[in-house]
């Protein structure tokens, strides 16, 4: 903490002298609490990325089986997940579906829900963001050549050792900047969970701003904060991309 | 010597100044008594300060104190419905002579209205709970889970003193509903508000057992420069402190007798 005292007193000093207000790195009560939103959004990140993927690859997969049922039930997920706001989403699992599940009691005996604001937010943010992978999966998959398939089967390749050896590693290649850019939108979306108290980025500079009332300044960190969180994702993407790169595929 | 001479001519300049902007020729209180009617800007979305009945009659404990007032005045009371954000204006433009509209008496507002001294009312922070929960002091709030609103600018307060675990919603309803199932174990909001809440029905299982905190004045408000309707104002509510008539009110209208008027209640008398 000693280590930091001088940045803190820099900032005091900048609000004392021009009313430009980052109480984040001064105040100790508004920096824990900012620091802890800050992890929050990672973690929601983290966890609603790799859930979103899952779902993205078990969707497609779904939408190119035999059986008319997992089709059909694919089909009714991404078409509901895909085609109602995000917020209206998170709004429905939190209050209105949560209050039919079970309940538990908590140390006053009143009924608590057993699913809290985070793990809904999770919930419904991968679902939304798996809808948009499901297509997207598919787009890379319908994308490969039908000529690729029938060499495939005509080299004695059955559906399954055609699926993970030809149509998934060429899919992916095809598909992930459409990936990449929804995994992005994810992240930016992860502030609506704000809205159900999941003390996220955005939700504690709310109530930073309104204590201290310095609207501009939260704004201009959060803004550089997601364009950070952003860039690493896309950096991460972008080395990926590369190192999967085939020469002949794709341009 | 000198700076007594300074004084005394700061003084004298003061009460020349006063003097020049009182208007001479308009005094409102003389108007009210001619016209035979006393316009009051009210709430209608506060119960139970102001609000409306189910036949759209103005009630509540602030249209019935313009009722005793227009009645010391020997005049009709007429209503004029107001919201926040227009209360001031209808004033300043004359629509309406007074304003009693639960609104926090504060040194910006003072500017631009006169608003009478000494105050009515006061309102601060307190929670809502359920009458099941065995809660008798505010230190029994540190780690409990409480549903607030987003912007109140009590939250910081009674999370850093109380070390309450705020889960703050956009709105009124997805904080309640949040109380509803369970989400929190209280609700953060105004005393006066939760006060209304409590009226209905649907939340008859609730309570509100804490003091309040924080309380923050509410002061009628006239337009300025009117000296002779603002003591007789001034008067009037410092008779209310002296009969106890805002604890008769409190009582009318079903809501707990707040510390604020007990406290000028016994200064009063």
């Amino acid at each position: 903490m000693n280590a930091l005292a001088p940045i803190a007193d820099w900032f005091r000093h900048l609000n004392a002298t021009t009313g430009i207000n980052f109480t984040v790195f001064y105040d100790p009560f508004d920096a824990t609490r900012f620091v802890h939103g800050l992890w929050v959004t990672i973690e929601l990140s983290v966890v609603t990325i790799i859930a979103s993927v899952l779902v993205g690859v078990i969707g497609a997969w779904g939408q190119g089986v035999k059986s008319a049922w997992v089709r059909g039930v694919t089909w009714s997920y991404v078409e509901l997940f895909r085609n109602t706001p995000p917020l209206v989403q998170i709004y429905f699992f939190f209050f209105g579906l949560s209050a039919v599940l079970p309940h538990t009691h908590n140390g006053f005996g009143m009924a608590q829900p057993l699913i809290g604001g985070f793990a809904w937010a999770s919930i419904s943010l991968a679902l939304y963001a798996g809808s948009f992978n499901v297509e997207i999966f598919r787009s890379g998959i319908e994308a490969i050549p039908h000529s690729m398939l029938e060499a495939a089967e005509a080299l004695g390749y059955t559906r399954r050792q055609t699926y993970l050896n030809v149509i998934l590693p060429l899919g992916l290649r095809i598909c992930l900047p459409a990936l990449t850019n929804n995994l992005v939108n994810l992240i930016k979306t992860t502030t609506l969970a704000y809205a159900i108290a999941v003390p996220e980025l955005l939700y504690v500079s709310n109530q930073i701003w309104s204590d201290a009332e310095n609207v501009p300044e939260m704004m201009i960190l959060l803004f550089i904060i997601y364009i950070i969180l952003v860039g690493i994702l896309v950096a991460l993407m972008h080395w990926w991309e590369r190192s999967l790169r085939r020469p002949g595929l794709g341009t | 010597m000198k700076f007594k001479a300074f004084l005394l001519s700061g003084l004298v300049a003061g009460f020349g100044a006063a003097y020049a902007a009182a208007p001479a020729h308009a005094d409102e209180l003389q108007d009210i008594k001619s016209k035979g009617v006393l316009v009051v800007g009210v709430k209608a979305d506060y119960p139970p300060f102001g609000y409306l009945s189910p036949s759209g009659q103005n009630i509540g404990i602030e249209p019935d104190m313009a009722a005793d007032i227009a009645k010391r005045l020997g005049v009709k009371v007429r209503y004029v419905n107001v919201v926040a954000a227009n209360r001031i204006q209808f004033l300043q433009q004359g629509k309406i002579d007074l304003l009693i509209a639960t609104m926090n008496d504060t040194p910006e507002r003072a500017k631009i209205v006169d608003i009478i001294h000494p105050d009515y009312y006061a309102s601060g922070y307190n929670l809502m709970v359920a009458k099941t929960v065995p809660l008798h002091s505010w230190s029994q709030v540190k780690g409990v889970p409480v549903c607030a609103i987003q912007g109140s600018f009590y939250n910081k307060e009674v999370a850093e003193k109380y070390g309450a675990e705020l889960v703050a919603f956009t709105g009124v309803a997805e904080a309640l509903t949040a109380l509803h199932q369970g989400r929190c174990d209280a609700f953060l909001y105004d005393d006066t508000a939760i006060e209304g809440k409590l009226q209905d029905p649907n939340w008859s299982g609730y309570d509100m057992p804490l003091p309040s905190q924080d309380a923050q004045p509410w002061g009628m408000a006239i337009k300025q420069g009117e000296p002779a309707f603002e003591k007789f104002l001034s008067q009037t509510v410092s008779d209310w402190n002296k009969t106890g008539y805002v604890l008769q009110l409190e009582t009318k209208y079903h809501i707990q007798h707040s510390k604020f008027a007990e406290d000028a209640h016994k200064a009063a008398k």
